[in-house]
């Protein structure tokens, strides 16, 4: 049986200098932080109640937060301690106002007592969604959608692929690269959980050709434990990654515009997020842990096994501080990453690297219509529209150009000649339209 | 890490490509480079006086209305390839007073009244020309032979012109052919050429600085036409400034449609207005105007032609 498929291709955008510096380098384990700041709310779902108050002592894992929806997820402490304070803060991908509980560690690292599921062979379906709920587990990519609801479709739309991505775009991160190095056994696990609970016909592991040794590994799991997965390699480029290129890449259909990934039949969910799985079921430990890339212009950059809630700070000086010529750091990677001004912000979830660079300034020179951006747009979208029409605030002629589609990959941006932060303008634009929605 | 310690914030994508608009202006300059040294090979000292000239007065221009507007003057080659580009299309013979009024109008008026690189309708280069041919229509029709920098000027025909004296024996149609694709023939500047420029355009195919389809489309509809109005497609290509107009000035980014389906209607109507003119027209050459009133069509191509979005289609299908 033929494991690995061929190689696909992308037909739109640019390749980048990889800079995968950090590819050979193991996981460590991250210092446990003083203090956590955990969000009350993920990015996307219902926002929870709060189970404990200041002052309460809580252990690593316990359930500090739930809501009786069900497209919410419950959080975890991330350290055992005290609650110092449930109070604001800023967003660190968003920019946006979100209440956070703050933990004081006493530095014992004292777990709940976990409880795994007594007979993993054979749970059902229900059993797995409500423990994959249980234990928190949020989609690892950009939208922090929770994965138990990604694993239970509309009832009408039937699943016959599931595709776990391994892809990792991004240049400089090397965590999802990291996880499937040294964690396939349980990365492959969670993916036989996910076919569990959706029964596809095909399960794809994409992988970009840039990771061979990722796809060696998995292949020769796979082999070993019999599972029916595949692996499709796709050429390292960029951008792919998000649900819909990666769709039309590894099975040639296209959801529609205002579509979902279940209305051509597919679930995409990443590896970290399959690891993640197989922890809920076998171990029954809850989601508070993920691996991420520090690297860039630090002293000594590793992949890093790092607690929810902990300080880039901690992780930076953990790796050697920042070198004289950093002067930006950023949360995620260089192309979609957020810059940082304050180095207490926390890592979350969806943090797959924390990048410091060299700034470089923005130049913002006017568009010479030279037709880049449109070429590489893995939208098919007309990008050098929006700077134009958000200049002139004409914020619904960016609506009828499709802005909604736009995956803010910044691909145009670094095509442009001009220099144009297309992206900081797309983003403008989207706030003001979602505004005026708010407000009719 | 100290704690008094400042971070730089930057909106995403923190990596760029790195190729700057000057950057590209520059390497288009030294693809221009071939044509402009064929030039000065084919109509010796004359054509040197007209490029230093030209592209002189174009920067100065650009400095002094930059100055005039309260805008920052960059050096980003955009005024020097203008200025070059205006000298080759020029005959050799026409005098420097000339060459600089040409150069000011293209700068001054057609780029930067109208908001400078970016926003210009119409290619700066062909404003200028068609300003010079309608202001001193006999210096601008004037043609020499080619004799490199002999003192002595023979003034003679283009093989474009109504008077040329046409051979029909095959021999010499060859010998014509190979002289218009060498560059040895009488014409402007830097388009008499056809091979220099070939070499400098697949230069530019070759960074990725033109699109192809637009050489492709224009030359090739130039050829499809004269074939069924049964004029010489080979002399057709070859002559004027076709070359030079397919592979320099239909492509410039500012004046030509965005979307590469935009660009291909935009190529094959230059090509059909170059021979209606050629053939119907009162002028010999029809290149220039055929792009230049392309421009103007430019900004209606690009509201009517769009991509289509991803996932598009199929919702227009699944709704009716």
């Amino acid at each position: 049986m033929n494991i690995r498929l061929e190689k696909k291709s992308l037909r739109y955008g640019v390749e980048l200098p990889q800079n995968k510096l950090m590819a050979q380098s193991p996981i460590e384990l991250a210092p446990l932080p003083e203090m956590v700041t955990i969000p009350l709310e993920e990015n996307v779902g219902a926002a929870s109640e709060t189970l404990v108050k200041k002052g309460d002592k809580v252990l690593t894992g316990q359930k500090i937060t739930d809501s009786d929806e069900f497209d919410s997820v419950p959080m975890h402490a991330t350290v055992s301690g005290e609650v110092t304070s449930i109070t604001t803060a800023i967003n660190p991908s968003t920019g946006q106002v979100m209440k956070v509980i703050a933990i004081t560690s006493d530095g014992g690292d004292k777990w709940v007592e976990l409880q795994p599921h007594p007979n993993p062979e054979a749970i059902s379906s229900a059993e797995i969604l409500k423990a994959v709920r249980e234990a928190g587990v949020v989609d690892a990519d950009g939208i922090t959608s929770p994965a138990h609801v990604k694993l239970s479709p509309p009832k009408d739309k039937k699943i016959d692929t599931v595709i776990l991505n391994g892809y990792e775009w991004e240049p400089y991160v090397t965590s999802d690269h990291r996880v499937m190095l040294e964690y396939g056994e349980k990365v492959l696990s969670g993916l036989n959980i996910m076919k569990k609970v959706l029964s596809p016909v095909n399960v794809y592991i994409a992988i970009g050709d840039n990771k061979e040794d990722a796809m060696d590994s998995l292949e020769e799991l796979i082999m070993k434990a019999g599972y029916d997965f595949k692996i499709t390699p796709i050429k390292a480029g960029y951008p792919l990654g998000d649900e819909k290129t990666l769709i039309k890449t590894v099975v040639n259909r296209e959801v529609l515009i205002g579509g979902l990934a279940a209305d051509v039949g597919v679930v995409v969910h990443n590896v970290s997020t399959a690891k993640a799985i197989h922890e809920a079921i076998y171990e029954g430990k809850p989601y508070i842990e993920r691996v991420v890339t520090v690297t860039g212009a630090v002293g000594n950059p590793k992949n890093l096994l790092v607690r929810f809630g902990t300080p880039i700070k901690n992780l930076i000086e953990y790796c050697g501080g920042v070198t004289e010529e950093g002067s930006e750091i950023i949360i995620g990677g260089p192309m979609t990453g957020i810059s940082q001004f304050d180095p207490d912000s926390p890592i979350f979830s969806d943090t797959n690297c924390v990048l410091v660079k060299v700034s470089q300034p923005i130049m913002d020179m006017d568009c010479i219509s030279c037709g880049r951006c449109i070429e590489v747009c893995p939208m098919n979208l007309m990008p050098t529209l929006y700077p134009k029409y958000v200049k002139v605030g004409r914020y619904d002629e960016c609506a009828t150009a499709y802005i909604d589609i736009c995956t803010e990959c910044g691909v145009c941006a670094y095509t442009c000649p001009a220099n144009i932060p297309i992206v900081q303008y797309v983003r403008v634009a989207k706030r003001e339209l979602s505004r005026r929605m708010g407000k009719e | 890490m100290t704690p008094e310690m400042e971070f730089k914030v930057s909106p995403s994508p923190h990596l760029w490509w790195g190729r700057s608009i000057s950057k590209i202006m520059y390497l288009t300059l030294l693809a221009l480079l071939l044509p402009t040294a064929a030039g000065i090979y084919f109509f010796g000292y004359r054509a040197l006086l007209v490029i230093l000239v030209s592209v002189s007065f174009a920067v100065l221009t650009e400095v002094l209305v930059k100055k005039l507007r309260g805008r920052p003057f960059v050096m980003d080659g955009s005024a020097i390839i203008t200025g070059l580009l205006l000298a080759l299309v020029l005959p050799p013979t026409i005098p420097l007073w000339m060459v600089a009024v040409g150069s000011v109008f293209s700068i001054a008026i057609v780029k930067e009244a109208f908001g400078g690189l970016g926003h210009n309708i119409f290619n700066p280069v062909l404003g200028g020309r068609a300003f010079l041919t309608a202001c001193f229509s006999v210096e601008m029709t004037t043609w020499i032979k080619p004799m490199g920098f002999a003192i002595d000027t023979i003034i003679t025909t283009t093989p474009l012109d109504g008077n040329f004296v046409w051979s029909w024996r095959w021999a010499a149609r060859l010998a014509l052919y190979k002289d218009m694709f060498l560059g040895n023939t009488a014409g402007s500047i830097g388009t008499t050429s056809a091979l220099l420029i070939l070499i400098a355009g697949g230069i530019l195919l070759t960074l990725k600085l033109i699109d192809w389809r637009v050489p492709l489309a224009y030359v090739g509809t130039v050829a499809v036409l004269s074939l069924a109005m049964g004029v010489d497609p080979i002399l057709q290509m070859l002559a004027g400034g076709l070359m030079l107009g397919a592979f320099f000035m239909a492509t410039d980014p500012v004046t030509s449609p965005i979307t590469h389906r935009g660009r291909i209607i935009f190529a094959v109507g230059c090509g059909v207005l170059t021979i209606i003119i050629r053939r119907f027209g009162g002028m010999p050459e029809g290149v220039y105007y055929a792009i230049l009133f392309m421009n103007a069509v430019t900004p209606l191509i690009d509201r009517y032609v769009k991509v289509r979005p991803f996932g598009f289609q199929k919702v227009v299908q699944s709704a009716t």
